[in-house]
């Protein structure tokens, strides 16, 4: 079931748009924003609001990688670049560094569903290499050590 | 040089619009509202302003195939879906002046009678889209957008579109898509989107970088900015350096600054004072140059005459402990990730190659390799519905042409040369 706050957030998608199916991804991002993932039943709702076919709003939601669908995340969803820029200073040492210290493989969610560790490609932030970036938030120009404080504070 | 597109980074607040207005914010949007939309067409066209976004088409000549059918609703949509890799510069505009980019495609807008925009912005960006949204809302408060801008007459809307991960949605045609709710995926052209576009209406699609330009040009003047640069390329640029510099970040120059004066004065040199080994000049897609090329100038003309190209001025810089291999390993892999799966070349050539990349970068490469990937890149090239495929070809030769002794040394003797 979407969330009041999530139909609230589609209404006003649909006045930035001459037809409904534009606010579909507007209405994806809603959903997700209440429980972390997108599950199939939210795809129903979203279609018969938007007057769309179930398998329109899956075919959208499975094409945008940031959708999570039916893949549950951890509170904290950490996505590191590994990217190039990121790459020539030193990503690959972050995200075995980030493995060790959370104990679990990118992909995986630790077992207290803190934390949802994963690599992503270019997330735009090249001049302060290396970077990864947590649930809405950037951090950049990272080491060893600010890895480790910022785990901290959100644990 | 007197900045133009990054004139209110680092003053505080420079978001606001009480701050734009107080650095002579709007001012232009004033002016061109009195000038009639031709008028401005033809500023653009005669400034020489030629697209930021990578294929450096000519601005005023794109908002000159808008058909001037009053009756006909046309759209301007803001290409903000900044993705290639090395690039940053439209984050740089949009998160810390977004009344530029505003201002800008206000005065697009009435050029083509646009009486909505979109601006398309990567899903990633949140704190962006927040920002422009805010901005979007200031700037409607004080009448510089809605109804009747300035008692001109003229009434725009403005509207913020959010992407949600997928590097293909810069391609002008799937952004179209995007925003009509579709996956993103390329459409056949023709049209184009000048005559059919968004919704079928006439579009105009233009970059951050490319709309920020706008502002300075009604107000300078279309002389002041073709005088600045090359004649062929001219104005500011924004170039976006990465990598092994002992500076890296945003740096606003004239086009045409070389490789070498960007690096080595804007950037303060090479990091660790290493040797340089090979630059890309204009985002992954562009074919790398080495140090034989440290003179060329960062110009759309200039790049294609080294066989690269300008693309998003996205400036990578790698040096000498750098392993070529794997440095295509993950361009290569950041193609084949973001390929749409529309056409088969790409879908199914650019995963080919890079576990191709992958076996010879991880020491179980085999004879015939270098030969096989090469034989790909031909099948590839020219033969994919949208230019994501040409620009994995054309990576991978880059560094196939500069480095091919690497690759081979790689399989020979299952080690890096360099690293």
């Amino acid at each position: 079931m979407l969330s009041e706050r999530a139909k609230k957030e589609i209404e006003a998608a649909l006045r930035k748009y001459p037809n409904r199916k534009s606010a579909v991804m507007d209405a994806l991002r809603a959903a997700q924003k209440d429980k972390g993932h997108i599950a199939k039943d939210d795809m129903d709702e979203i279609a018969s609001i938007l007057e769309m076919r179930s398998v329109e709003v899956n075919a959208a939601a499975a094409f945008y990688t940031m959708y999570n669908v039916d893949r549950p995340v951890g509170k904290y969803h950490i996505q590191v670049c590994r990217n190039i820029s990121c790459s020539l200073l030193g990503a690959e040492h972050l995200i075995k560094h980030m493995e060790r210290a959370l104990s679990i493989k990118t992909g995986e969610t630790t077992p207290d569903k803190r934390f949802t560790l994963s690599t992503v490609e270019c997330l735009g932030s090249c001049g302060t290499a290396p970077m990864m970036q947590i649930n809405d938030d950037y951090h950049e120009n990272l080491t060893e050590a600010k890895i480790d404080e910022l785990l901290k504070k959100l644990e | 040089m007197e900045k133009v597109l990054l004139k209110n980074l680092g003053k505080p607040d420079s978001h606001r619009i009480e701050n734009y207005i107080a650095n002579g914010g709007y001012r232009a949007l004033e002016a061109a509202l009195k000038l009639k939309p031709d008028n401005i067409v033809q500023m653009v066209k005669d400034s020489g302003l030629r697209g930021r976004g990578g294929a450096g088409f000519s601005t005023g000549l794109k908002w000159s195939f808008i058909p001037k059918d009053p009756t006909i609703p046309k759209y301007l949509c803001c290409n903000a879906d900044e993705g290639e890799p090395g690039t940053f510069k439209d984050r740089g505009i949009i998160d810390n002046d977004p009344h530029l980019l505003v201002e800008g495609m206000a005065i697009a807008s009435y050029a083509i009678g646009a009486a909505n925009s979109y601006i398309y912005i990567r899903g990633e960006f949140a704190f962006g889209a927040d920002r422009l949204e805010a901005a979007i809302k200031e700037a409607t408060e004080k009448g510089y957008l809605g109804n009747n801008i300035q008692g001109s007459g003229f009434s725009h809307n403005m509207y913020v579109h959010k992407g949600f991960g997928a590097y293909i949605c810069g391609e002008e045609t799937a952004l179209l898509e995007s925003i009509e709710g579709y996956r993103g995926q390329p459409r056949k052209k023709p049209p184009f989107p000048a005559l059919s576009g968004l919704y079928a209406k006439p579009t105009v699609i233009n970059n951050v970088e490319t709309l920020a330009c706008i502002p300075a040009i009604i107000e300078k003047g279309p002389k002041w900015f073709s005088s600045m640069g090359p004649e062929k390329s001219p104005g500011p640029k924004i170039y976006c350096v990465s990598g092994h510099v002992k500076k890296p970040g945003l740096y606003e120059l004239p086009m045409g600054t070389t490789v070498r004066d960007l690096i080595f004065n804007h950037c303060g040199g090479m990091l660790k004072n290493r040797e340089l080994k090979a630059v890309i000049p204009g985002g992954v897609s562009a074919p790398m140059l080495t140090t034989r090329d440290l003179d060329t100038p960062l110009d759309f003309d200039s790049l294609a005459a080294k066989g690269s190209m300008l693309g998003s001025g996205a400036v990578i810089v790698m040096d000498e402990s750098t392993c070529m291999v794997k440095m295509a390993l993950i361009i290569n892999r950041f193609f084949s990730h973001e390929s749409c799966g529309k056409c088969t070349p790409c879908r199914d050539g650019t995963p080919w190659l890079t576990n191709i990349l992958k076996r010879i970068e991880g020491g179980q490469g085999r004879q015939g390799d270098v030969e096989l990937l090469e034989s790909l890149c031909t099948n590839i090239f020219g033969r994919t519905f949208c230019p994501l495929g040409d620009g994995a070809v054309m990576a991978l030769r880059g560094a196939l042409k500069n480095f091919r002794d690497e690759f081979q040394y790689h399989i020979d003797h299952k080690k890096c040369m360099a690293s």
